[in-house]
């Protein structure tokens, strides 16, 4: 179970987090929605580190730590409970995709070289890379190298997986693959906060829904809800002009 | 097929020809007759290589320049580098020394020749110093700029995969660093030779730099011409090290 609590934050003036609380069961899919400037992706930033909370208290499992005040070592527990996926992959250049894979096991477990191979091997098996284990990313698609991203993600057993705007760097085209990849996971039970703008993913995939705005959760609940049936006005509001960009989307 | 043998005579024998035609008319303007005084024919050039390669000087020479100048490039890459790494790396130690070097660096690098002759004397450490200043900028300049782009989400991934700060210098800021440390390099090579050249020519017994003033002094042509034409050769031969260097480090940006 992850718990995030009264979480704030801001930059500068400007606040970002508004006293947030989230709370996803073990093997839940979450999805956050809302617009840019919502919140979303600095709430997901806060769960792993990347941003210092101003305040609140996360809960992973059996480990609680205050957001504000955590030690090196609580962050690297943290660090090791979770993964993430970057909206832009984030992959090393210079190093093939299976030792992108590798890397995580070896440098950040401290898994012998020889087993994080064969567990990468399998990961990338699994996310239909097996083709494409020595190639650099440069020889990769957007899709192939967020593929990537996923298996290193999923490769390293986490208790969550973090996802922050997947498929929001990629060509038309190559959503699907990606987000195919991703159900994939969630089928597999591993619990899962994503961050995205893809409504049939959400509706598909979704245990939960939360719909986010100007550093609040508005609403949440399950996707049949959400979408057939919000009750707060800036979430229809949302909704409306979400899906009238989104031809693939019907009620 | 005959397309493309032509497309190849075509791209490996058009870059040639000027320089054919150079020779050509090189040989002409000098055939014996005509005045010779200013430039010497083309075997008599030859000729004097195959002296001088008999006698030894010219191994000398060329071996002493390269010295030097391998020297200065390490020399003022290592500072370079150094610097920049710190610069790059500590905010205080950038705002301190950043201005500075960028104030030094618009100093016409020969404009000091003449106080590091005075520091320096004539002796060897003048002429590894000068070209160590003069390489010293392109690799600091290239380098501080290398380290200030790196991606900034490879280094978050880094973090939230839980490397060591070792890891993250050795697999995300070097790579990352290093395409444009190796611009660096290129420029320096060429202010390498620049530099030398400029500095084996005020006092030196040894050198290409003072084969070229000896001769002109003595206006022994053939020399002269013989001196500038083993500097194309350096010049050409190090950009083909760097672009090997270059080719060999950062392969992954292959497409």
């Amino acid at each position: 179970m992850i718990e995030v609590k009264n979480i704030k934050k801001n930059f500068g003036k400007h606040s970002v987090l508004k006293d947030v609380s989230v709370k996803v069961e073990d093997g839940q899919v979450v999805v956050i929605l809302g617009p840019s400037g919502s919140g979303k992706t600095t709430l997901l930033r806060c769960i792993n580190f990347l941003e210092n909370a101003d305040s609140g208290r996360l809960t992973i499992g059996n480990l609680e730590v205050d957001l504000k005040k955590s030690t090196k070592k609580e962050i690297l527990n943290i660090r090791r409970r979770t993964a993430f996926v970057f909206q832009n992959y984030n992959l090393f250049a210079n190093k093939t995709a299976i030792e992108n894979v590798m890397e995580g096991l070896v440098t950040g477990r401290h898994v012998p070289k020889a087993q994080a191979r064969e567990r990468a091997e399998e990961a990338l098996n699994w996310v239909g890379l097996s083709d494409k284990f020595n190639y650099y990313p440069a020889q990769l698609s957007g899709g192939q190298q967020q593929r990537v991203g996923i298996a290193r993600a999923f490769v390293l057993d986490p208790e969550v997986i973090l996802f922050d705007e997947p498929t929001s760097a990629l060509d038309p085209e190559l959503v699907g693959e990606t987000l195919d990849i991703i159900k994939k996971v969630a089928e597999k039970g591993i619990t899962m906060i994503v961050v995205t703008h893809e409504m049939s993913f959400a509706q598909d995939v979704a245990d939960k829904v939360i719909f986010m705005d100007g550093g609040i959760v508005v609403e949440e609940g399950t996707p049949e809800v959400i979408f057939s049936n919000p009750k707060e006005e800036r979430t229809k509001q949302f909704l409306s002009r979400i899906i009238s960009l989104d031809p693939n989307y019907s009620i | 097929m005959v397309v493309k043998r032509t497309g190849n005579i075509v791209k490996f024998g058009i870059p040639w020809i000027i320089p054919a035609f150079v020779l050509l008319l090189w040989y002409l303007s000098t055939r014996p007759g005509m005045n010779n005084t200013l430039m010497p024919s083309p075997d008599k050039v030859i000729q004097k290589t195959f002296e001088m390669i008999k006698n030894g000087q010219l191994w000398e020479y060329l071996s002493v320049s390269t010295v030097r100048a391998g020297k200065g490039l390490l020399l003022g890459g290592f500072i370079g580098l150094t610097l920049a790494f710190l610069t790059g790396f500590n905010r205080i130690l950038d705002l301190t020394l950043d201005t500075s070097i960028q104030m030094l660096r618009t100093i016409p690098v020969l404009a000091a020749i003449s106080i590091m002759i005075i520091w320096f004397g004539i002796g060897e450490r003048v002429k590894v110093y000068m070209v160590a200043f003069g390489v010293f900028f392109p690799i600091y300049i290239n380098t501080y700029h290398g380290i200030k782009s790196i991606d900034k989400g490879l280094m978050e991934m880094g973090a939230v995969y839980g490397l060591s700060r070792f890891r993250i210098f050795t697999d995300i800021i070097l790579p990352g660093a290093l395409p444009s440390i190796l611009v660096g390099v290129r420029l320096s090579l060429g202010t390498m030779w620049l530099l030398l050249i400029a500095s084996e020519q005020i006092a030196t017994d040894a050198g290409i730099g003072y084969m070229a003033m000896s001769a002109r002094e003595l206006l022994q042509m053939d020399k002269i011409v013989l001196a500038i034409i083993l500097y194309a050769i350096l010049g050409k031969l190090s950009d083909a090290w760097a672009t090997w260097l270059e080719r060999k480090l950062i392969r992954w940006r292959e497409r």
